[in-house]
C-alpha cells in the first residue's frame, strides 16, 4: 500500500442477542439456519394488521451489558424509532430501531495489534429487531422468492465505532475483541457463519496529512474474519488506486465477492433511502433507572482485556499467550482451573500445553474447544507427571492425545501402558551400553570425528527405551560413555 | 318497543333472571337488522344506491357465530353460572378490529380478503364478559374520514335520523347501528373524534377514553399515538357497563395504562353538586383555511348547536354544578393542522405493511419487478383517502421537512395539552372538573356534500381532536335536535382517567332531561319497524 494515502475505517456491527424469545413478541428464537421455515412466527412478528410490539426486557439487559462493558454513557431514557422502507423480509414495512436517542453512547474498546494497544471509540450502541430471510429460487419461466420469518423480530444490537481504525489488521483486532466481549457477556455466540454477528466496515481513503475525510464505501455480506480483513485490504487498495489516478471514489454500498476476492458495487447513494425515522408510537420511551443499570454493571464478568492484563501480571505470561488464553472466557477459566489443580506447575508450561497440544488436538478433531473433553484437573495431573519426570514430554503428548480420545485420566493411561519414564541411572547405563555395542560402525565413525552421530545414537537409545527414558539422564549417560571410549583410544 | 330497543344493562338483568333468553334477544336484534339495514357494504357497489332508506351499517354479519355465543350464554345461565356483566348483550364491532376467523377489512379493498388469525383485546374482553358479537360494521377506509363515505365497501352507512345524510365517521357504522337498534352496544375507535362526532350525528352516546385506558391490540392502526377504542351506546349507563368490560392493562399493548380501572357504575348516579364545569369561547367558533384565498376564516357555530350547549349547562347548573365561563383554550385552533401532520406521518408508516406480500390484496397483473408489484398492489388496493394520507405523511416526515412539520406538530400538541392542564389544575385559576363543549360544528351533512374535500371534512373534527392530542377522555351526549330534526351532541372533556366523573355527569344530564320532549323522538328509519 502506498503510504501517501491514509485509510480511515469505522465498523458497524450487528449482533443478535441470544435471548430465548424475540424482541417484541413471545416467539422462540430458533437457529434460522437449521429450523423449518416460518416455525417461530406469530401475528406480531409477521406484521399482521393491528398487532403491537412489547419490549423484551431480557434484550434490554443484554444490550446494557454490552454497553456497560464498552464503558458507554447510558442516558436515563432512550427512544425507539421506526425506520421505514419496503422489503419483503420486513413484514411491517418498517424496522423498529433506535435513532437519535440510542441506548448508549460514547464508549470505547481496547484492542491489541502488532503496534501495541489502542483505544477505539464507540459512537453508539442501540437496540433493534432483525429482519426475515429471503431465498431467491431460479426456475424456468421466471424465478420466485421464499420468505422465512423465523429471524424476523429477533433482537439485534447495533454497535457503531468511530472511524478510529486505519488498517485491516486493526479492523480485525477490533472485530475479534468485540466478538470476544460479546461471548464473555453471554449475549452472542459469535458465529459469523450463522449470521448472528454481522460486520460492516465503512472505509475511506485520503491523502496523508489531509484534514478532510475521503468519500466512503460500506461493505456488506462479510461472514468471516478472513473476508473482513481481505475486503478491507481490497477497498484500501482500490480507493487508493482511484485517488492516485485522480478518479473520484463513489459513495456506495459494496458486497464482498468471496470467489473473485474483490468487493463489488451493490447500491449507490442516489438509490439510498430516506428512512423517514420518527419515534415509535407503539412503545413508550425506554426509561432506565440508575439502580437497574448499576445492578447490570455489578453482574458483569471480568472482561477480556482486564483478564489479559491480569494474566500477564499474575502469571508472568507474555502478551501473546495471555491474549490467546483470554480470547474465550471458557479457555481462560480452564487455564485458571488447571492452574489451581496443579499449584506447582509453571503457568507458562500450562499455557503451552493448552494453546499448543490441546488446541492442536481440538483443531484436528474439527470441534469446538470443550473444557469437559479433558477436564482441567486431568490436564493438571498430566502436566504434573511431566514436571515431576514421571513421564517425559513426548510421552506426555501421546498421553494427552489418548486422554482427548478416551476421556480417561493420565495416570491410568500411563500405568496401563507402562509408560512411566525410566530415570534409573543403572538401567539407562545398560541401555546405552547395549546400543553402542549394537552399532559399532556408527560408534567408530563418531570417534573418528563425525560428532553429529551423537544425536543419532541418542535417538537409538530412546528408541530402545520405547521413548520412556528420561532424556536428560540418557543424554548424560551417553555423553559419559562416549567420552570414556574416546579416552580409551 | 322491542327487545332490541332495550338498553344493554336492562337486557343483562332480564337474561340473568331468565325473563328472556340471550337467543331471543339475539333473534330480535337480527330481525331488526333484517328490517332496517339493507344490503351490507361490499366491493361490488351496484344495487346499494337503490336502498336509500336503509341504514347499511354492516359489512359482515356473523349471525351463526352470534347464535353459538348466545346459546352458550343461555347454557351457562341454566347451569347456574354467571356469564359475565355483558351476558347476552348483542354488540357490533367497527371493522377496524381484528376478530379471529372473520373478515377484518378496515373498509379497504387491500384487506377485503383478510381473515384475522387473532382477536383484538377489547373484542375478546366483551366476549369474555358474555357479549354476543353480531358482526363488523362499516367505516371510512382505514378510519380516514368523518362521514363513513370513503369505505371501499358500498353502500356506506346512512344516518337513521335522515338516510340522505351521513352518520358521521369514521365510526358511522357503529353509531348508525346503535341508533337503529341493531345491537345496543358498539365498539368504535376515536382518533380525532371518530366516536364522538358520529355519536353526535346519530343521537347516541359515544366515549373516547383516556389514551391507553383501553388496549389497542388488534385495532388496525391509524394514528397510533391518538387511536382510542371506546364504547358507543344508547345510554350513559350502557357506555359505563361496556367501558368497564374493555378497560384495563394489557400485556400485549405497551401503551396501555397500568393504572387500576375505577368502578364506573358504583357512583354513576351520585349527585354532581359542586362540580366545576367550564365553558370556553374557543369551542364556540370554528377556524378553517379560507377555500378562496390565503389564511384562515373564523365563524361562529350555528345557533342551534350553541344553544344546545348553553341549555345543557343550564340543566347541569340546576343540579348544583358550578358553571365557569370564559375558560381560555387558546391552542384549540391549531388542533387540526397539528393533527394533519402527526396522524399522517403515523398513518403512512402504519400502511407500509400492506404491500401484497403476506396477506390481503395483491395485484393480479403479472409483474417481474418487486417495486412494480408494490406500486400496482397499493395503487389498486388503496382508495383515495389512504393515498392522500400516504402522500402527505411521506412528505412531512421526509428527512428535509421533518423538523419543520413533525417536530413542530409535536410541540403544538404539547401546547394543546397545556391548555387542558391549566383548565383542570386543582390549584389553578379554573379548577375545572370538566369542560362542556359542542361535539361538532354542524349536524349531519348530506351524503356527498363534503366528501372529496378532505380538508373541510377534517374540520368536522375541530372540537373533538384536542382531546386526542392531549390524551384525555371525552364523551358525546345527545342534547336535542336542530330545526331539520337532526341530533345535536354536547361533549364533556375531563382530565386523564376521569371517565367515571364524565359518565356521572353524563348520567346526571340524562336523568335531568329524561322527560324532555326531544328525548321521546325516534329515528325515522324505525317508523313502522318498531311496531
Amino acid at each position: 500500500m502506498n503510504t501517501a494515502y491514509e485509510p480511515t475505517i469505522g465498523l458497524e456491527i450487528h449482533a443478535e442477542l441470544a435471548t430465548s424469545s424475540k424482541m417484541f413478541c413471545a416467539c422462540t428464537v430458533v437457529d434460522s439456519t437449521q429450523a423449518e421455515p416460518n416455525i417461530a412466527v406469530c401475528p406480531v412478528c409477521a406484521g399482521m394488521p393491528g398487532v403491537l410490539p412489547v419490549l423484551n426486557q431480557r434484550a434490554v439487559e443484554f444490550g446494557l451489558r454490552v454497553a456497560l462493558a464498552l464503558e458507554c454513557e447510558i442516558p436515563p431514557t432512550s427512544i425507539f424509532a421506526r425506520k421505514n422502507y419496503f422489503y419483503p423480509d420486513l413484514p411491517k414495512g418498517y424496522q423498529i430501531s433506535q435513532y437519535d436517542q440510542p441506548l448508549a453512547r460514547n464508549g470505547r474498546l481496547a484492542i491489541l495489534t502488532s503496534q501495541g494497544e489502542r483505544l477505539i471509540r464507540v459512537r453508539r450502541v442501540h437496540l433493534e429487531e432483525d429482519t426475515g430471510k429471503l431465498t431467491h429460487v431460479a426456475a424456468e419461466g421466471g424465478g420466485y422468492s421464499l420468505i422465512d420469518l423465523n429471524r424476523a423480530g429477533v433482537p439485534l444490537l447495533e454497535i457503531v465505532s468511530e472511524p478510529d481504525l486505519h488498517t485491516a489488521e486493526e479492523v480485525r483486532a477490533y472485530a475479534m475483541a468485540l466478538r470476544s466481549l460479546l461471548r464473555y457477556l453471554g449475549v452472542n455466540s459469535g458465529d459469523m457463519q450463522k449470521g448472528v454477528l454481522r460486520i460492516e466496515p465503512n472505509i475511506s481513503v485520503r491523502p496523508a496529512g489531509s484534514q478532510e475525510l475521503g468519500t466512503r464505501s460500506e461493505i456488506k455480506n462479510l461472514n468471516s474474519f478472513r473476508a473482513l480483513e481481505r475486503s478491507v485490504d481490497f477497498e484500501i487498495r482500490r480507493q487508493s488506486e482511484l485517488l492516485r489516478q485522480g478518479k473520484p471514489v463513489v459513495q456506495e454500498t459494496r458486497g464482498w465477492d468471496e470467489a473473485a476476492d474483490a468487493t463489488v458495487p451493490q447500491r449507490s447513494k442516489e438509490e439510498a433511502h430516506d428512512y423517514r425515522y420518527f419515534p415509535e408510537p407503539d412503545l413508550p420511551p425506554l426509561a432506565l433507572d440508575p439502580g437497574r443499570v448499576e445492578q447490570v454493571r455489578g453482574r458483569l464478568p471480568e472482561l477480556p482485556i482486564a483478564r489479559l492484563r491480569r494474566f500477564q501480571e499474575q502469571y508472568g505470561l507474555n502478551a501473546y499467550d495471555a491474549q490467546v488464553l483470554t480470547a474465550e472466557m471458557e479457555v481462560a477459566d480452564y487455564f485458571e482451573a488447571a492452574l489451581a489443580a496443579a499449584p506447582g506447575a509453571a503457568p507458562k508450561s500450562l499455557a503451552n500445553w493448552i494453546t499448543g497440544e490441546l488446541f492442536a488436538l481440538t483443531n484436528q478433531a474439527g470441534v469446538e474447544f470443550d473444557p469437559q473433553r479433558v477436564p482441567a484437573q486431568a490436564l493438571a495431573g498430566l502436566v504434573q507427571m511431566v514436571a515431576s519426570g514421571a513421564i517425559n514430554q513426548s510421552t506426555g503428548k501421546a498421553v494427552l492425545a489418548e486422554m482427548f480420545r478416551s476421556g480417561r485420566p493420565a495416570a491410568q493411561i500411563v500405568a496401563e501402558r507402562g509408560l512411566e519414564q525410566i530415570s534409573d541411572r543403572g538401567k539407562i547405563a545398560s541401555l546405552v551400553r547395549e546400543t553402542l555395542e549394537a552399532h559399532p560402525q556408527q560408534v567408530k565413525a563418531y570417534l573418528n570425528g563425525k560428532e553429529t552421530l551423537a544425536r543419532w545414537l541418542f535417538g537409538q537409545v530412546m528408541r530402545a527405551a520405547q521413548g520412556q527414558a528420561n532424556p536428560l539422564v540418557v543424554q548424560e549417560e551417553l555423553e559419559g560413555q562416549l567420552q570414556r571410549l574416546k579416552k580409551a583410544r | 318497543m322491542q327487545l332490541c330497543d332495550l338498553p344493554a344493562y336492562q337486557l343483562v338483568e332480564m337474561i340473568k333472571r331468565r325473563q328472556v333468553s340471550a337467543v331471543e334477544v339475539l333473534e330480535s336484534t337480527l330481525q331488526r337488522i333484517q328490517a332496517v339495514d339493507g344490503l351490507p357494504g361490499s366491493l361490488a357497489a351496484e344495487g346499494g344506491a337503490l336502498e336509500t332508506d336503509k341504514v347499511h351499517a354492516f359489512i359482515t354479519l356473523t349471525a351463526e357465530r352470534a347464535r353459538r355465543q348466545a346459546e352458550q350464554v343461555d347454557e351457562a345461565i341454566r347451569a347456574g353460572e354467571d356469564p359475565g356483566p355483558l351476558a347476552g348483550v348483542p354488540f357490533t364491532v367497527k371493522d377496524i378490529f381484528c376478530v379471529r376467523d372473520t373478515p377484518s377489512t378496515a373498509g379497504s379493498r387491500i384487506l377485503a380478503n383478510f381473515v384475522a388469525p387473532y382477536t383484538a383485546t377489547p373484542v375478546a374482553r366483551m366476549e369474555a364478559a358474555g357479549g354476543v358479537m353480531l358482526g363488523k360494521v362499516n367505516l371510512d377506509e382505514f378510519t380516514y374520514g368523518s362521514s363513513s363515505e370513503s369505505s371501499a365497501f358500498q353502500p356506506s352507512p346512512r344516518n337513521p335520523w335522515d338516510t340522505s345524510r351521513v352518520p358521521g365517521g369514521s365510526s358511522g357504522g357503529c353509531t348508525a347501528a346503535v341508533a337503529a337498534g341493531e345491537g345496543p352496544l358498539s365498539l368504535g375507535t376515536d382518533t380525532a373524534g371518530s366516536i364522538r362526532q358520529p355519536a353526535a350525528f346519530c343521537g347516541v352516546v359515544g366515549m373516547k377514553p383516556t389514551y391507553g385506558r383501553v388496549s389497542r391490540y388488534g385495532l388496525i392502526a391509524f394514528g397510533s399515538s391518538l387511536d382510542c377504542p371506546g364504547p358507543v351506546a344508547h345510554q350513559v349507563r350502557d357506555a359505563a357497563l361496556m367501558l368497564q368490560a374493555i378497560a384495563g392493562r394489557d400485556p400485549r399493548d405497551a401503551t396501555a395504562a397500568n393504572i387500576p380501572v375505577e368502578d364506573y357504575l358504583a357512583r354513576l348516579e351520585e349527585e354532581v353538586r359542586g362540580l366545576r364545569i367550564g365553558l370556553s369561547p374557543d369551542y364556540f367558533r370554528i377556524t378553517y383555511p379560507d377555500p378562496q384565498g390565503e389564511g384562515f376564516r373564523q365563524e361562529p357555530l350555528p345557533a342551534a348547536i350553541s344553544d344546545a350547549v348553553m341549555r345543557a349547562a343550564g340543566r347541569l347548573a340546576e343540579l348544583g354544578a358550578d358553571i365557569v365561563e370564559d375558560v381560555p383554550m387558546p391552542h384549540t385552533r391549531f388542533g387540526i393542522p397539528a393533527y394533519f401532520v402527526i396522524s399522517r406521518v403515523e398513518a403512512a408508516s402504519n400502511l407500509h405493511r400492506y404491500d401484497g406480500v403476506k396477506y390481503g390484496y395483491r395485484t393480479p397483473d403479472y409483474v417481474d419487478d418487486l417495486n412494480e408489484m408494490y406500486r400496482r398492489t397499493r395503487a389498486q388496493g388503496f382508495g383515495p383517502q389512504p393515498k392522500l394520507r400516504i402522500l402527505m405523511g411521506m412528505y412531512v416526515s421526509a428527512a428535509q421537512y421533518s423538523q419543520q412539520y413533525y417536530t413542530l406538530a409535536l410541540r403544538v400538541r404539547t401546547l394543546i395539552r397545556g391548555d387542558f392542564e391549566a383548565a383542570f389544575d386543582p390549584a389553578g385559576r379554573y379548577r375545572l372538573h370538566a369542560l362542556l363543549t359542542p361535539t361538532t360544528p354542524t349536524t349531519a351533512f348530506p351524503i356527498g356534500d363534503v366528501y372529496g374535500d378532505s380538508v373541510l371534512m377534517q374540520y368536522a373534527d375541530q372540537l373533538t381532536v384536542p382531546a386526542n392530542h392531549a390524551g384525555i377522555p371525552g364523551i358525546s351526549l345527545p342534547a336535542g335536535f336542530d330545526e331539520a330534526g337532526l341530533p345535536i351532541g354536547v361533549q364533556l372533556l375531563g382530565p386523564d382517567f376521569s371517565e367515571a366523573l364524565l359518565l356521572r355527569l353524563g348520567r346526571a344530564f340524562e336523568m335531568v332531561t329524561a322527560e324532555d320532549a326531544w328525548r321521546q323522538r325516534q329515528p325515522p328509519v324505525l317508523n313502522g319497524v318498531r311496531g
